[in-house]
């Protein structure tokens, strides 16, 4: 069968330690094999060349119910920009780019592996069918339980058995792979227009806070030993002072290990941290990043991602429907809500982050202070929160503003308000450049194990996906020029799918298959739950129980993630 | 000023992308090299050369070449797209897209236009000597950004949803118009000679309306507040001032209360 050796490369893989090393990775049926094991492989030159793993996002909105609704309801996003065909297929669109364009662009980066951030589970059928439509990258799907009608009622109760069972239930109804949590309890008290104002305060009509949905979730997590862990959107999202409820949210997981087969250390993700690390009042906020980093640097058991601000015009969407209608009224653009029957609500807003608007200049400033005041780089992530805070197609700006002081530097000087961001922001006075191995570790080796994926993606050890970036950057003498940086990122030099190039000279070649992976956990029978289900969908749904779970025919190429809970 | 003059020999089955028909893009050419210029019928590229007899040449600069389009173009889309200067001349009733985003210079058309003339228009000159179709002077679908600057005239009447989303630059029709006028408008200025339907300022943030007749149906957004005397066009006349959409946002300047106004002509 095919047999690759990719030579002479400088390899960066922190889940073995290489730090730039010439290191030959040989790839035989698919996966990275000793190489020894080669008999007669094809050579790929990776002189002057930075070889990683493939790139694995943690968090990013690309499939599902409200990436469509973007879609839909931008037309102008598509006119005379990017349309094109270099693939089998067209592409299309910018801050929500087509399916297809989406597997491209991912690739062309360097990605094989991404995580969507919110799975409405009613809509998991069409979640489904866009990971299949979406090319070439590996996809696996979270559903929302944080205003889970099911959820909200166990935890309450502090039933974590039952919660636990439901939670296996609805994994394996939606082909789910985790917990994710948005605005715990704010989401539902949404559907009565409100909201929770921090996480002490119960929700309306069900007598249960936030944080105890949130320690709840953990231990509902940590009982059935999840690959990921909870991964948490907090309470009151981009709202000034709001720097206070996330290190109250971070402190709600003291006290809980990581229980688990698949090497992942931490108990709570929590996600575009840039959102919520702000302090100060109204337009006058300032970055509360030293304060929140000091605490995620000191505690192991936290992992977070950034989602950096790209200053561009994208398209916001979240199951935070209080905050995107919040969103609405500061820019008074389109908007498209929706309440998912007992599950969650979303929004849709487009949004413009521009340079000369001081309030998202000292945002870009508070998302890069995240990756700069990182002292573990395994468990802080570059995401953009995929389209929110701006494109996923700009990680590698982001990669390039975090690895050079001058890029920094020069965005600044663009800014209309540079003074006035210096003073609210600690960013003037940082001068880390991050170094490639800490980029791997924040892309790819990090994220995988953050994900309980370690085993299968993120690294380039024998037995693991072959899934491969070579990057046209010279390790061992970088470009003075950071914009170099940016364009190796931006097309890769070659991207290995599963052993197959995909990627060549930023360039889609082939197309390999792609896979669904999913979380499948065995819980011990539970009456109960079972009947608590049975009943809700009798009397609250509006559909019934044998057409609410997945059907096999919508599942694509699935990868199970098997997970015992039941001894 | 150089002259190009385009003549239709060849209609299109299907209708014809010309966004190439701009004096940006004939600047600096030959009538050899115009024709060369592509366009698109459906999926298929073409050259302007396929459809049209071209003469002349362009000018140095786009400001020094002026265009005339001759004969029937009802099938071709797009001219004068992006203009940045110069001028173009048609006559006869072209498609869609007129002008649209149009930066500089000046379109004549000795006819009708079909819809979406002057979409997202920022600066330059549209005459219409016929009727104007929808959406003259309106935003792209979906998008909030309608027309900035410059301005259109229509001798005839125009469509429905004209000026949608506008925020600057003014739009003169010398006859009647359908419904919905400057929806979601944040500026500029519309002038209605004839009459107007309904759904006239619906949504409307800020901007002025002038209507010289009647309107069928007015909005209920919009409240009478006083009678004025105004001068437009060279008209000197007492129109009634309305003032809304009340159902909108409105920011205040010196605590006083920005609305979208409407003017009707006694």
């Amino acid at each position: 069968m095919s047999e690759i050796i990719i030579k002479n490369g400088f390899v960066f893989d922190p889940l073995q330690g290489i730090r730039g090393d010439k290191v030959d990775i040989a790839i035989k049926d698919g996966k990275i094999v000793e190489t020894t094991a080669l008999t007669n492989p094809k050579t790929i030159d990776a002189a002057g060349m930075t070889v990683m793993a493939g790139g694995v996002d943690i968090h990013s909105h690309v499939v599902g119910p409200k990436v469509n609704t973007g879609r839909l309801f931008r037309p102008e996003e598509k006119l005379f920009q990017n349309i094109k065909k270099t693939g089998s297929r067209m592409e299309m669109g910018t801050s929500i780019p087509s399916v297809y364009k989406t597997g491209y662009d991912y690739a062309r980066m360097g990605y094989s592996y991404v995580n969507e951030a919110a799975m409405p589970p009613l809509h998991s059928p069409h979640v489904h069918e866009e990971i299949r439509d979406t090319p070439i990258i590996d996809i696996s799907a979270m559903p929302v339980f944080g205003n889970n009608w099911f959820s909200l009622e166990y935890l309450k109760n502090n039933e974590i058995e039952n919660n636990a069972a439901y939670t296996a239930w609805l994994l394996r109804a939606t082909r789910g792979f985790g917990i994710k949590i948005v605005n715990p309890g704010g989401s539902e008290a949404w559907g009565w227009g409100l909201n929770c104002a921090n996480i002490h305060e119960p929700v309306p009509y069900f007598d249960v806070t936030p944080a105890q949905i949130i320690t709840g979730s953990i231990e509902t997590n940590e009982y059935l030993g999840l690959p990921h862990s909870i991964h948490i959107h907090p309470n009151n999202l981009g709202n000034p002072g709001n720097y206070v409820d996330t290190l109250e949210t971070l402190k709600l997981a003291e006290g809980y290990t990581a229980k688990n087969a698949f090497g992942r250390t931490q108990v709570m993700h929590l996600t575009h941290l840039q959102f919520h690390a702000y302090g100060g009042e109204g337009f006058n906020f300032e970055s509360k990043v030293p304060e929140i980093m000091d605490y995620v640097n000191s505690h192991d058991n936290i992992t977070v991602d950034i989602g950096q601000v790209t200053l561009d015009e994208t398209t916001t969407m979240t199951a935070d429907g209080p905050f995107e209608h919040h969103l609405r009224a500061v820019n008074n653009l389109k908007w498209a809500n929706v309440d998912v029957e007992l599950e969650t609500a979303a929004g849709v807003v487009p949004f413009v982050y521009s340079a000369n608007n001081k309030a998202n200049a000292v945002q870009w400033a508070i998302g890069l202070e995240i990756g700069l005041l990182a002292k573990d780089p395994m468990r802080t992530y570059i995401t953009t929160d995929h389209p929110n805070a701006g494109p996923f197609t700009r990680y590698p700006r982001v990669i390039k503003w975090l690895m050079s002081q001058a890029a920094r530097e020069a965005q600044m000087d663009a800014f209309k308000h540079r003074d006035k961001v210096i003073d609210v922001t600690n960013i003037a006075g940082i001068d880390r450049e991050l170094t490639l191995y800490e980029i791997a570790q924040m892309t790819r080796a990090g994220t995988a194990k953050a994900l309980g994926i370690a085993d299968m993606y993120g690294g380039l050890a024998p037995g693991m996906d072959a899934d491969v970036a070579i990057y046209n950057l010279n390790a061992e003498s970088m470009p003075s020029d950071a914009e170099e940086i940016e364009k190796a990122f931006s097309r890769c030099a070659y991207m290995l799918k599963d052993g197959i190039v995909a990627v060549k000279d930023g360039e889609i070649v082939a197309e390999p298959a792609k896979r669904t992976i999913w979380v499948d956990v065995k819980v011990p029978e539970n009456a109960q739950v079972n009947r608590d289900i049975y009943e809700h969908f009798l009397k609250h749904y509006s559909l019934k129980l044998e057409n609410y779970s997945l059907f096999e025919e919508h599942l694509h190429n699935p990868r199970v993630i098997e997970v015992n809970a039941a001894e | 000023m150089e002259t190009v003059t385009l003549t239709i020999k060849n209609q299109p089955s299907l209708y014809l992308e010309a966004d190439n028909i701009s004096p940006d893009a004939f600047a600096g050419k030959s009538a050899e090299n115009i024709a060369a210029l592509h366009a698109y019928e459906g999926n298929t590229q073409t050259t302007l050369g396929d459809h049209f007899e071209i003469s002349g040449k362009g000018g140095a600069t786009a400001t020094e070449t002026r265009i005339i389009v001759n004969g029937d173009v009802s099938k071709v889309k797009y001219i004068g797209m992006k203009m940045t200067g110069g001028e173009i001349v048609v006559n006869g009733n072209p498609d869609m897209y007129v002008g649209a985003w149009m930066q500089g210079g000046k379109i004549t058309v000795k006819g009708n236009v079909d819809a979406f003339a002057g979409t997202g228009m920022k600066g330059g000159e549209i005459v219409i000597d016929g009727d104007a179709g929808n959406y003259l002077g309106a935003a792209y679908r979906g998008d909030w950004r309608g027309m900035q600057g410059g301005k259109i005239t229509v001798k005839g009447n125009a469509g429905s949803d004209i000026g949608t989303f506008m925020n600057g630059g003014e739009i003169v029709i010398g006859g009647d118009v359908d419904v919905h006028v400057a929806t979601h408008a944040e500026g500029g200025k519309i002038v209605v000679k004839g009459n107007a339907k309904s759904r006239v300022g619906g949504q409307m943030v800020e901007g002025e309306i002038i209507v010289f007749g009647d309107i069928e149906v007015m909005m209920p957004g919009f409240i009478y507040r006083k009678d004025v005397d105004l001068e437009v066009d060279g008209i000197s006349a007492r129109f009634a001032l309305y003032e809304g959409d009340i159902g909108e946002r409105h920011r205040k300047r010196k605590g006083e209360v920005i609305y979208g106004k409407l003017y009707q002509k006694y």
